[in-house]
């Protein structure tokens, strides 16, 4: 398993331990909620879940599974992949951070985190795609 | 990884980028708002995250990775799992249209036509559900 692929992996484990911390959380009765914040975190626990646990498990096995580009680089130049585990959890841990943010604070300037979040999350898909879609063949026959 | 795997996957690579790219947009409008109409996506962004890029990349790799049989055809009657593909993008595409035009009875098709796809699909796979030595 290559080094990415646990760093994805492990990520994801931790993912899924933060999402259904938050469940906990969503679950109780209002008034019994430690911080107010809590219950505006509804998005954000499904999209740990989503993201952050299925998809990026989903990359990890992906990186380490599909058939290999070539000998010497069987998973093409390790930069793309780093970059779309750091683009990909540096975009969730915006969203957890700022998303639950109320609505004037987002409009007095830290929506923009929000936009950075966006574009770093979106980055990481479009990079992924880019890099695993050459692996998308029948099998590596040496050329 | 064989032919039907490969359309697959690609075509649920293809829906993740759709879906992933409305999600951006949302998650953005949500961070300094510029388009109240935006909200509409979401039912959708749903419908192509889930069916489109995690069904779909589930059902792809299943087809390529389950054990197959000691004689050909050694996946088997593929036709099965053909339907289920073919059945589960025209399930996904009438949901998308049924909420885009507001047509509840499109989307109860779409809906038909994702359960029928699972269960064309999982009719194909269930025999080669088995151990090394099946």
């Amino acid at each position: 398993m290559p080094t990415l692929t646990r760093w994805f992996i492990k990520a994801a484990w931790l993912h899924l331990l933060l999402a259904l911390l938050l469940a906990v959380g969503l679950a109780l009765p209002a008034e019994a909620r430690p911080v107010p914040w809590l219950g505006r975190l509804g998005p954000v626990y499904f999209h740990l879940f989503m993201v952050g646990w299925v998809t990026q498990m989903i990359f990890g096995v992906i990186y380490w599974m599909f058939p290999i580009i070539s000998r010497e680089q069987p998973r093409g130049r390790p930069f793309w992949g780093w970059l779309v585990f750091v683009t990909l959890n540096g975009g969730l841990l915006l969203r957890l951070v700022f998303e639950p943010l109320p609505a004037e604070t987002l409009a007095a300037g830290d929506g923009w985190f929000l936009v950075a979040s966006a574009t770093l999350q979106w980055l990481a898909a479009v990079v992924f795609v880019t890099i695993s879609w050459p692996r998308i063949k029948e099998k590596y026959r040496g050329e | 990884m064989p032919r039907l795997s490969r359309w697959t996957i690609r075509l649920s690579f293809a829906y993740f980028i759709a879906g992933i790219s409305m999600g951006s947009l949302m998650l953005a409008n949500k961070g300094i708002h510029f388009e109240s109409s935006i909200w509409r996506l979401l039912p959708v962004h749903i419908e192509i995250l889930l069916f489109g890029w995690t069904v779909q990349l589930v059902l792809g790799t299943v087809f390529w990775i389950a054990p197959r049989f000691w004689v050909p055809p050694r996946r088997g009657n593929e036709a099965g799992a053909v339907a289920g593909i073919v059945l589960l993008n025209l399930g996904i595409l009438l949901v998308i249209v049924g909420y885009g035009a507001n047509l509840t009875l499109l989307i109860i098709f779409g809906r038909i036509a994702e359960l029928g796809a699972l269960a064309s699909f999982v009719h194909h796979i269930w025999p080669r559900i088995v151990s090394r030595q099946g």
